[in-house]
């Protein structure tokens, strides 16, 4: 029986979703034009996440084994459009900036993975802790990657300008090929990294 | 607008997965083999022409004239999601060679973001029921021609001399960013 916190830490460490297990790999790679886009799409993802890792667990008994991808998939896309119209009022920039990823997250691998994976086999609790993980690890590998292309991309950070004028901004990074060359370059960073502190 | 350009446009200048980011799941798992990514790609221009002219219906004959706008995402994961079941079970009935050659594709490509995600855009585009079913199926061999494309690059890649670290998911991914900056030539000589 593993504690609590090892349920936390696995998401964002040895569980990493983007890193560790390449999933949800479209908005990954979609929104992080800036860093303020991956946190607001980390954000949304954890919502959505936390919600229905709750409502999975808290069915998994009454949900017949046959039907429960379908029933799995209606409670996500009942939480996607819920955080689509309370982004789209109090939002609009970010609604605006995230774009067909917002409805997009219902077809999120990770989402369903845990649902499958987890949320149905544990207690409401651990489900909660398992979400929060996840969560956060996919956040901080999105907000990671939002911070590079800004900062390279456009010399900036959240917005404010921090490279100075000298600094030429490397175009590249702010558009698709940027996404994936950062993306496949920084996997390999870890891949690295994990093997060193022998992290499996 | 000129069909053409929804053509043109949709495959290579605007292609779904170097330029739209969507697909990259099957993109990165499915593109091993030339074959498997044929198949793929067969599979998924099958159904996403199917789903667009679904949904497309659905959206403008239901939804919208009952102001239910706000149940377009949870209408359509559930119209494609049945619409991949029904495929497979006519399939499996009608044409057991091409069930056997499609049938592994089919569960996986309900959760591909590309069917959901053209349905969505086909709306926002405000597309008529033409420009529909042309910009699905150019989607489609967009994405197939990605898929293509990066299978036969990565039958060579296996066989190169490439870091442990980077193996796998890391060098398609700097593939792709290549071949992305290969397409982006396009986007220079038509929009939409």
């Amino acid at each position: 029986m593993t504690t609590l916190t090892q349920e936390f830490s696995k998401g964002i460490v040895q569980e990493n979703p983007v890193f560790r297990l390449v999933l949800g790999m479209c908005p990954t790679l979609a929104v992080t034009v800036s860093a303020m886009n991956a946190l607001g799409m980390g954000i949304s993802v954890i919502v959505v996440l936390l919600c229905s890792n709750i409502v999975v667990s808290a069915v998994r008994n009454v949900v017949p084994a046959k039907v429960r991808i379908p029933a799995y998939i209606m409670i996500i896309a009942t939480f996607v459009t819920i955080v689509e119209m309370v982004l789209s009022a109090f939002a609009p920039e970010l609604f605006d900036a995230l774009g067909i990823f917002i409805p997009l997250i219902v077809v999120n691998c990770i989402i369903l993975g845990r649902a499958e994976a987890f949320a149905r086999k544990n207690t409401i609790g651990r489900s909660i802790i398992d979400a929060l993980g996840i969560g956060l690890g996919y956040t901080l590998s999105l907000t990671l990657l939002g911070v590079i292309r800004e900062l390279f991309g456009t010399g900036s950070i959240l917005g404010y300008p921090v490279m100075g004028t000298a600094f030429e901004p490397m175009g590249v990074l702010a558009v698709a090929p940027g996404a994936f060359i950062t993306l496949g370059i920084l996997l390999g960073l870890f891949n690295y990294l994990f093997k060193r502190l022998g992290i499996e | 607008m000129n069909l053409l350009a929804i053509v043109f446009v949709a495959i290579l200048a605007n292609n779904i997965v170097f330029n739209q980011f969507l697909g990259i799941c099957p993109y990165l798992g499915v593109s091993k083999r030339l074959e498997t990514s044929l198949g793929m790609g067969i599979a998924v221009t099958f159904v996403m022409a199917m789903a667009a002219i679904v949904t497309w219906v659905v959206y403008n004959y239901v939804l919208w004239p009952l102001h239910l706008e706000y149940l377009r995402t949870i209408a359509f994961i559930l119209i494609i999601a049945g619409l991949v079941q029904l495929v497979e079970t006519i399939l499996k009935k009608t044409n057991p060679t091409l069930f056997r050659a499609l049938g592994i594709f089919l569960p996986l490509i309900t959760t591909n973001c590309t069917i959901l995600g053209v349905a969505i855009l086909n709306i926002q585009a405000e597309h008529n029921i033409i420009e529909t079913v042309v910009y699905s199926i150019s989607v489609a061999v967009g994405f197939t021609l990605a898929l293509v494309i990066m299978a036969g690059i990565r039958e060579r890649l296996d066989l190169a001399n490439v870091s442990s670290y980077l193996r796998g998911a890391a060098v398609s991914l700097v593939t792709a960013g290549i071949l992305s900056l290969a397409f982006m030539g396009f986007s220079g000589m038509m929009t939409l």
